[in-house]
């Protein structure tokens, strides 16, 4: 029987597994693809402290992946298909194994929302993208739309100005989410245009997208804007998949948890995107992760 | 990780299309960082398939021609191959065991 399981390989997972092992917890570390999330797909961090001149989620990812091994956790890539959270034996089955434990931390982070819009999965694939870094390169001197207006919208809106000709920021509001340096950027940028208090309702093009139809949410005027790509950063939806009949959820899905990142069953923890919160950034994760780890060996010890 | 069969627009025809195994080719770039967690899924499916099904991969970046032929916007992508034929095109990262069952199928 393990001491703990930690359930995602990301900045919270690392960091929890961190603090594990130097606690010299018995932990296994479980990924269901490689170390990094989220955080892979991100260009340039530049709001994670310790770095001034920013660095590329991967490399990011890639030094704590370091850490955590230097302390003699090894990442286990298999992927969890079923817990049992409740009483003192946790239980975590994979694709290739079955552990116990006494306690757990999920650290499963989120996925990008879906736009829901008619094209949108026939289209994926095609010129529809959820990940700027990834397929902007595609672009070049070509027309793209974004949808979204907060930090993940606007920086990827940035990151595609290096390709494209033109992208379009559109927005069902009058004004931007987005941090205000961000804001800035995008507005001093020549070739990103705002389309306002707008939400597209349609992907056209069968073998490649071709163009989006709009409607204005004021007016209620619906117009056709052509483009060649469109990327979605609209939010995040949890990956609650296992949890979401054993524990207590918010309303959009993520774990609830007290201060000490204790979800509504003892014994279990989260941490990181996966988790009910304001705010989801590597630095709020590492945080979370510290906590939960902490947490964690703590409620080991009281049961022995 | 270095070990996989690397493919280029002047191979393509002859180590994929023509290949007598059915093949997967993981279309990836250096600039991509979910690219680089599904490669060494990848690298250990092309161990674990030798003989049976030719796994390779082919860099966008240096190669230009065949990721517009099949109409490639993202990346990864892996598609399988039959007899030269497409039977099936994966957009995005994937787990080994959605890779695996995939390939199973192509056997």
């Amino acid at each position: 029987m393990e001491d703990l399981i930690i359930i995602g390989a990301a900045p919270a997972g690392l960091t929890a597994g961190l603090y594990a092992a130097r606690a010299r917890l018995k932990t296994v570390l479980l990924e269901k693809l490689s170390p990094g999330g989220q955080l892979v797909s991100t260009d340039r961090i530049e709001n994670y402290p310790g770095f001034p001149d920013g660095i590329s989620g991967f490399e990011l990812v890639d030094r704590m992946r370091r850490q955590v091994e230097k302390f003699g956790l090894e990442i286990r890539i298999q992927e969890v298909t079923r817990l049992e959270l409740t009483g003192d034996r946790k239980v975590v089955v994979t694709d290739q194994a079955e552990f116990e434990a006494r306690a757990v931390i999920l650290a499963c982070g989120a996925a990008p929302r879906k736009l829901g819009i008619e094209g949108e999965e026939a289209l994926t694939g095609k010129g529809v993208s959820y990940c700027a870094t990834c397929d902007g390169p595609f672009y070049r001197d070509q027309e793209v739309a974004v949808i979204g207006g907060g930090d993940s919208a606007v920086e990827e809106s940035l990151f595609l100005t290096r390709f494209a000709k033109k992208v379009y920021l559109i927005h069902r509001r009058n004004e931007l989410r987005a941090t205000r340096l961000l804001q800035e950027r995008a507005f001093a940028s020549e070739k990103i245009s705002p389309v306002w208090d707008t939400i597209p309702i349609r992907i056209t093009g069968s073998t490649a997208v071709e163009g989006l139809d709009l409607k204005n949410v004021k007016t209620g005027e619906v117009s056709h804007l052509p483009v060649d790509g469109v990327f979605a950063f609209i939010g995040y939806e949890p990956n609650n998949a296992l949890v979401r009949d054993q524990l207590d959820l918010d309303e959009r899905g993520f774990i609830r948890t007290n201060h000490d990142m204790e979800t509504s069953v003892s014994g279990v923890f989260a941490a990181g995107d996966v988790r009910s919160k304001m705010l989801r950034q590597v630095s709020t994760a590492v945080g979370e992760g510290a906590t939960a780890a902490f947490a964690a060996e703590k409620y080991i010890g009281s049961l022995e | 990780m270095g070990d996989v069969l690397q493919v280029t627009d002047d191979s393509f025809e002859d180590e994929i299309i023509k290949s007598d195994l059915p093949a997967m080719v993981d279309f990836w770039a250096e600039w991509c960082g979910p690219c680089k967690m599904v490669g060494p899924v990848v690298a250990e499916l092309a161990q674990e398939y030798e003989g049976k099904i030719k796994i390779a991969k082919m860099d966008v970046d240096k190669n230009r021609e065949t990721p517009v032929k099949f109409g490639i916007r993202n990346i990864p992508t892996l598609i399988m191959f039959k007899s030269g034929e497409v039977v099936q095109t994966i957009v995005g990262a994937q787990t080994k065991s959605q890779l695996d069952e995939a390939l199973k199928k192509l056997l």
